[in-house]
């Protein structure tokens, strides 16, 4: 702890902003080619999505734990 | 329906050995569950996994597995917008639940409406935020009740007995009832996440069956997005001045995101884990249940292939349970019997499950912030736990009344505004474990957040949640929950800046109580 006051922001929380833009910019993935296994685009890049977010707060996590808080 | 030996043999066999597991579950790592927190939050004592198996059953609820499969029968695209919503809620769990857990810990808070209450000192801002999350969380317990009603029917266990009074009543759906007041009131919270063990394991062999052999017998995914109309596998491209379906699904999905880990049920589950730690694990390992999820939404799809609708044999339950009916029609079609019954046993604990944590937490509300907070202030914690078990009992009937007596459309539309009501406690709950705005500036902001939002799904005949809203000649389609909490924060903001500062108000917490 540093008495309270803000600590200077560190950019590896920004990692926990790209899935937010990779979810919300619809007209990107609204489609249905490039198709994988016969999967329209629109689910499995939405699916693929799920384990990325999980995988952006892996580094936040870990930035966090370092610092012991 | 005529039910299946073999399938029912199995359903039963799983369903008795989780009741024995629910009652006896009070020895697990016993406590004095004569203490609220020992009751109605297991100690605050699981660790990474116990907390990973109890929410995930807790927030990936049985009627979520029929539902959402339901809405991509029917609608298509737009029902796989809870995809988005249970993976971006895991950044905001992330960063600002490890907050709540700190100072619920540091002033042994049980609900969100105590932290509430310590961080603005205002009985009137608590009372709202509690009576908010017991409406909310109400229909949700009905609604598990009619997830069990759509499985014993499906397996042809329907049995109806005639009730002075009541009428018709189902058998099955009341034994049930009484299994999950029973080990809900001897075992507490952690009978509650002994049962999400055996649940989650059943529902992940379930759904791992399903996409392996469903889609096989049906030809290849290929085949099963084939089946659906074109017009439907993506979203409508937007009309002229208006955002379209694409703003709709991405409201949607952010409104519900902000609602889910302020519903009771969540907040309770959030609260037991044993340290902050636990929940920062969690938002890492909890996407396993999205990725099932995105999986059991798309059964819905299988459904449509396998042609389940227009076979004779499941007219019935459709024309009882509507799209609903889906999930259960392609079971019994595509699994053998004896897999059919462990499926529907999934669902069925998948329902019983997240049931008895809403009661709990509707038991933990009433008692700290009704109860305590207004009529006995000075009760003893053996009274105070007393009350909380008796307040989920009476919760869990008043359900089990709802599901018997009314119409199953009123259970789903007030969900839908439980949805609406509960993102209004966004300002109130989650915004302040940053920011402390003026509290009857909040209840200003929340009084005009459910009056909107009432409103705008009143206008659409209870029957939808988006709203379209005109705006320099744009029509913008929102997701009602979202367009209110804009007001709601509006409203807020401004009279925070208008009234004096420093009411009579205290604040209990201080900045190191969070983190």
């Amino acid at each position: 702890m540093n008495n309270g006051a803000r600590r200077k922001f560190h950019p590896v929380y920004l990692m926990l902003l790209v899935p937010y833009v990779a979810f919300f910019w619809v007209p990107f993935y609204n489609r249905i080619e490039p198709q994988l296994l016969g999967i329209p685009f629109f689910y499995w890049w939405q699916i693929l999505w799920v384990v990325l977010t999980a995988a952006c707060i892996v580094p936040v996590y870990l930035h966090q734990e370092g610092r012991g808080k | 329906m005529s039910g299946n030996p073999v399938t029912i043999g199995v359903f039963l066999a799983l369903f008795v050995f989780v009741a024995l597991l629910g009652l006896f579950g009070s020895r697990w790592r016993a406590g004095d569950l004569s203490q609220l927190h020992e009751w109605g939050l297991g100690g605050r004592s699981f660790g990474t996994l116990i907390t990973w198996f109890l929410l995930g059953g807790d927030l990936y609820t049985a009627y979520t597995f029929i539902a959402v499969p339901a809405l991509m029968f029917g609608a298509g695209a737009m029902g796989f917008f809870a995809v988005p919503y249970a993976s971006l809620m895991y950044p905001v769990l992330f960063m600002a639940f490890p907050r709540l857990w700190s100072v619920a810990k540091s002033h042994g808070y049980i609900t969100a409406a105590d932290f509430v209450q310590g961080r603005f000192g205002h009985r009137g801002l608590s009372l709202a935020i509690a009576v908010t999350g017991m409406v909310a969380v109400l229909p949700y317990i009905a609604l598990q009740l009619v997830g069990m009603q759509v499985v014993f029917a499906a397996i042809g266990m329907n049995y109806m007995i005639a009730v002075p009074l009541l009428g018709q009543v189902s058998v099955p759906l009341v034994v049930a009832f009484a299994v999950l007041a029973g080990f809900t009131y001897t075992s507490g919270l952690r009978g509650t996440a002994l049962i999400a063990v055996v649940k989650d394991i059943l529902v992940y062999i379930t759904v791992l069956a399903a996409i392996i052999i469903i889609p096989a017998e049906l030809g290849g995914y290929s085949h099963v997005f084939a089946a659906m109309p074109a017009e439907k596998l993506t979203l409508a491209p937007a009309p002229e001045h208006s955002l379209g379906a694409g703003f709709s699904y991405v409201t949607l999905a952010a409104g519900s995101l902000l609602a889910l880990f302020l519903y009771p049920h969540s907040v309770t589950g959030l609260l037991s884990s044993s340290s902050r730690h636990v929940i920062r694990r969690n938002a890492i390992v909890l996407p396993a249940y999205s990725v099932a999820l995105a999986l059991i939404a798309l059964l819905g799809y299988m459904a449509v292939a396998a042609g389940v609708e227009r076979m004779p044999e499941y007219a019935a339950g459709f024309a009882a349970y509507k799209a609903n009916f889906a999930v259960p029609a392609l079971f019994l079609h595509a699994f053998p019997a004896w897999f059919a019954g462990f499926a529907f046993a999934a669902i069925a604990i998948g329902a019983l499950m997240p049931a008895s944590i809403m009661a709990i937490a509707c038991g933990n509300l009433f008692t700290r912030n009704v109860y305590k907070g207004f009529i006995a202030p000075d009760c003893s914690s053996a009274a105070e736990a007393r009350m909380a078990k008796l307040v989920a009992f009476v919760a869990k009937l008043g359900a089990l009344f709802f599901v018997l007596e009314m119409d199953t459309t009123y259970a789903i539309q007030l969900q839908l505004l439980g949805g609406i009501w509960i993102c209004q406690t966004v300002p109130a709950v989650l915004l302040a474990l940053y920011v402390r705005l003026n509290p009857w500036a909040l209840l200003a902001g929340w009084a005009a957040g459910i009056g909107s939002g009432t409103w705008m799904v009143a206008q659409l005949g209870f029957q939808g949640s988006t709203y379209p809203l005109h705006i320099f000649g744009w029509t913008i389609p929102c997701y009602a929950a979202l367009s209110a909490l804009a007001l709601n924060l509006g409203v807020a903001v401004v009279l925070h800046l208008v009234l004096p500062k420093g009411g009579a108000q205290k604040d209990e917490t201080v900045a190191a109580d969070y983190v």
